[in-house]
């Protein structure tokens, strides 16, 4: 009953998280966005490169250009895919083990 | 138990993959040839030392703490993730992102939190179109040392004057982001300008309506996982060496 209870209670924390993380989305939804040529750039174009330009500087393409098609797509899905895994796991095996005793403290 | 961690797993995960997959993908780190080589050679110089001090640091907590590592791994993942997100600011009308080096700087130390932000960076700069490889040193000095040990000065200041956890994580979070950028401003203005005063205070200036949600954002979310942290493995506060329990 009590194991029962701390489940509903992750749980719920849980869906609070991923309620409060959707009401942030909602709020800077590119609905919201300033109206513009170009919406949300990034701070980069919008100050870093604009300064560089401004003091004669011009960026250059990486040397692993990336930015092509999908293809910077797929390299950021697979990044978040094993960034989220390797949390993950490590999250598990550090707060989780430890509670079920099986990983014990130095 | 097990179910909830698997569910916190999955949350993670899509949390990740929800984030770092959206179509339009923004670099917020000095661009690729941004800098003249000079500047670019002297901050990786300036930067190495604290990378290898870390490395060596990890090398030696690892001994004393095989669960070490994986605190390692958790907190570079999360930089990694985190310093690739762009959130927009609806304020400014513009995407920047969290340093999250506040946070690894706290659980890790500040010279191992260096380490984690290298490694994220090098990985962007070569994967993800995202910094550079001639500005890594840069942005290693930027995000890696400067929000490192800001945020870890900060975090350890706060608790001094007897602030809670989350409260203390909230200030490392806030500082470790505005001095990340800040440090891009004055690289920026170093590097670029003749006059250095009216370059810093007009590059750093531009930053503001982006970054200062941008800091309060990531100062919260540095509280809550410095607050989960404390209630959970109050060890870990203290780099997974020493026993560290309080309130």
């Amino acid at each position: 009953m009590k194991n029962l209870f701390f489940t509903f209670k992750s749980l719920s924390k849980g869906l609070l998280w991923c309620i409060l993380f959707l009401l942030l989305v909602f709020i800077v939804s590119p609905k919201k966005a300033v109206a513009g040529e170009e919406k949300w750039p990034g701070v980069d174009s919008a100050v870093v490169e604009k300064y560089a330009k401004k003091f004669g500087v011009e960026p250059r393409e990486p040397f692993i250009n990336t930015d092509q098609g999908d293809l910077l797509l797929f390299i950021f899905t697979l990044a978040g895919a094993t960034g989220g895994f390797v949390m993950g796991y490590n999250f598990r095996k550090i707060f989780k083990e430890k509670q079920s005793g099986s990983v014990s403290r130095t | 138990m097990k179910k909830c961690s698997l569910f916190k797993l999955i949350l993670w995960f899509s949390v990740s993959l929800a984030v770092l997959s959206s179509k339009e993908v923004f670099a917020m780190h000095l661009s690729e040839g941004i800098l003249p080589a000079k500047d670019a050679i002297g901050a990786g110089i300036l930067a190495l030392p604290f990378v290898i001090i870390g490395l060596k640091k990890i090398g030696k907590s690892k001994k004393e703490n095989p669960l070490y590592f994986s605190m390692v791994g958790l907190l570079g993942a999360a930089v990694f993730v985190i310093s690739a997100f762009p959130i927009p600011v609806p304020i400014a009308g513009t995407c920047s992102h969290p340093a999250g080096t506040g946070l690894s700087a706290i659980i890790l130390g500040p010279f191992p939190s260096v380490v984690v932000a290298a490694v994220a960076l090098l990985i962007q700069a070569l994967f993800m179109a995202h910094g550079g490889l001639t500005t890594l040193g840069a942005n290693i000095l930027t995000m890696g040392i400067c929000g490192s040990f800001c945020g870890y000065f900060t975090y350890k200041f706060a608790k001094k004057v007897g602030f809670s956890p989350f409260v203390s994580g909230f200030f490392a979070g806030v500082v470790a982001d505005i001095t990340t950028y800040a440090a891009t401003a004055f690289v920026l203005a170093f590097s670029l300008s003749n006059d250095f005063v009216t370059a810093f205070l007009e590059i750093g200036l531009a930053f503001v309506p982006t970054q200062i949600p941008l800091s309060i954002l990531e100062g919260v979310i540095t509280g809550f996982a410095v607050r989960y942290v404390f209630q959970n493995r109050p060890e870990l506060l203290s780099h997974g060496r020493n026993m560290e329990v309080q309130i």
